[in-house]
């Protein structure tokens, strides 16, 4: 079953907030992952690995510093999927 | 034609580890001091990677004191001749000879000569592969006693302005005997490697860049994010693999002593294991920082040490690092 793109951002909100203690809605597509949101490159993998397990999606290593904001996770996260 | 029949080794069934020995750098390096050439901090230091300080050793103790002084403790906890040694295994990465061998130097300083003596190449992992080769060496018969070395001064081979490895790196050594046994001491070891990421951790140049002057002296790099990823997820399918080749549950275990690496990566690991409460998990990184082939029997040496662990409990032992190599087993706390 494919996620849409605001259930993948509820979904990254959620994962970011139980690994960061961030409030899920301060994360927004416009919001940077380390200059808004200040997670560091571990807590960004374990998120990644993580959004792999809910979406159902492989996120390569080299494609994680493309990730630059929430939206930049989703769109990838949402055409992986597809 | 007809010959005699051949003799063979007389196997031994069981092996274990008799005793360990430790020996740390004489410096203590707090963040601070590592923290000005990449603009960092103690608090950020702490929070990425739970050291505070790590140890280091200074000019005039050398690899081969630390090692020396590591083996002679075990060698005397042991209560065994040296002598009776019938191989020196030495994990390191940082013996500044690419021949002959660290392990040959060894062997004589603390009276093993004429001991078959090698190194091993395996990272943060060696100390576990030499776990696994001594297990076999005394199983086969081929040896009685075997002293494994993790030893590293790593602090030769870093470069301070590096953000990626080098302020988590520290120096020591730590040592184990392992000879036959009465009893089950050492499970099988699942052990292996991933040459496909053999360049997520290493050196950042050859000593043959170096000599044609196209690179500075080589030193320790990694990419953090592909190794972190390797050592918790895949890591946390090497530790479920050897408990199950162990045919123990987390339970049953007093302690888990991983590599250490980084807090993060431990914590995560223990995370990811589900491990009940009352196992130990050793975190030796805090005060020593990350010492490779050292980190885990100077870590499994402060828990027994503190008492936090007791002689006769069951631990899980995992090393991991670049190759990418990894190597566990579990086994029973001399």
């Amino acid at each position: 079953m494919a996620f849409s793109q605001s259930e993948v951002l509820a979904g990254l909100a959620e994962i970011v907030n139980e690994e960061t203690g961030i409030a899920a809605e301060s994360v927004q597509l416009e919001k940077s992952f380390t200059d808004d949101l200040d997670i560091d490159s571990i807590s960004m993998m374990t998120i990644v690995v993580n959004a792999e397990d809910k979406f159902g999606v492989k996120i390569p290593d080299e494609e994680v510093k493309n990730l630059i904001t929430v939206g930049d996770a989703v769109s990838f996260i949402s055409s992986a999927q597809a | 034609m007809t010959h005699p029949e051949l003799k063979q080794y007389t196997p031994v069934k069981y092996s274990r580890i008799y005793s360990l020995g430790a020996a740390r750098g004489d410096l203590v390096v707090t963040n601070e001091e590592v923290a000005g050439p990449i603009d960092s901090s103690d608090e950020w230091i702490r929070q990425r990677t739970g050291i505070i300080t790590r140890r280091r050793a200074s000019a005039s103790l050398s690899l081969m004191d630390m090692a020396e002084q590591a083996s002679n403790e075990a060698i005397k906890k042991a209560g065994i001749d040296p002598q009776e040694i019938g191989a020196v295994i030495f994990s390191t990465i940082t013996h500044p000879h690419q021949t002959p061998s660290a392990a040959a130097l060894l062997a004589e300083k603390i009276g093993a000569n004429p001991s078959p003596a090698f190194d091993i190449s395996a990272a943060c992992a060696g100390y576990c592969y030499g776990v696994a080769q001594a297990d076999a060496l005394v199983r086969s018969g081929m040896a009685k006693y075997v002293l494994v070395i993790g030893g590293e001064k790593l602090s030769d081979f870093i470069d301070p302005t590096d953000r990626s490895i080098s302020f988590l790196l520290g120096d020591g050594a730590g040592a184990a005997i392992i000879g036959p046994s009465d009893t089950p001491g050492i499970s099988p070891t699942v052990w292996g490697s991933d040459g496909s990421h053999w360049d997520a951790v290493g050196m950042s140049a050859s000593l043959l860049e170096l000599r044609d002057g196209t690179a500075t002296w080589p030193t320790l790099r990694q990419e953090g994010q592909t190794v972190f990823r390797w050592a918790v997820w895949e890591m946390a399918k090497v530790a479920k693999r050897a408990l199950e080749a162990a045919g123990v549950e987390p339970e049953d275990l007093s302690a888990m002593v991983t590599h250490q690496a980084n807090m993060r990566i431990i914590d995560e690991l223990a995370k990811q294991l589900k491990l009940p409460e009352s196992v130990v998990v050793a975190r030796d990184i805090v005060y020593t920082g990350n010492t490779s082939a050292a980190s885990v029997p100077l870590a499994m040496h402060a828990l027994l040490e503190s008492g936090e662990v007791k002689s006769g409990g069951l631990a899980l032992q995992i090393g991991f690092g670049a190759g990418l190599a990894f190597g566990a087993q579990v086994v029973v706390l001399p």
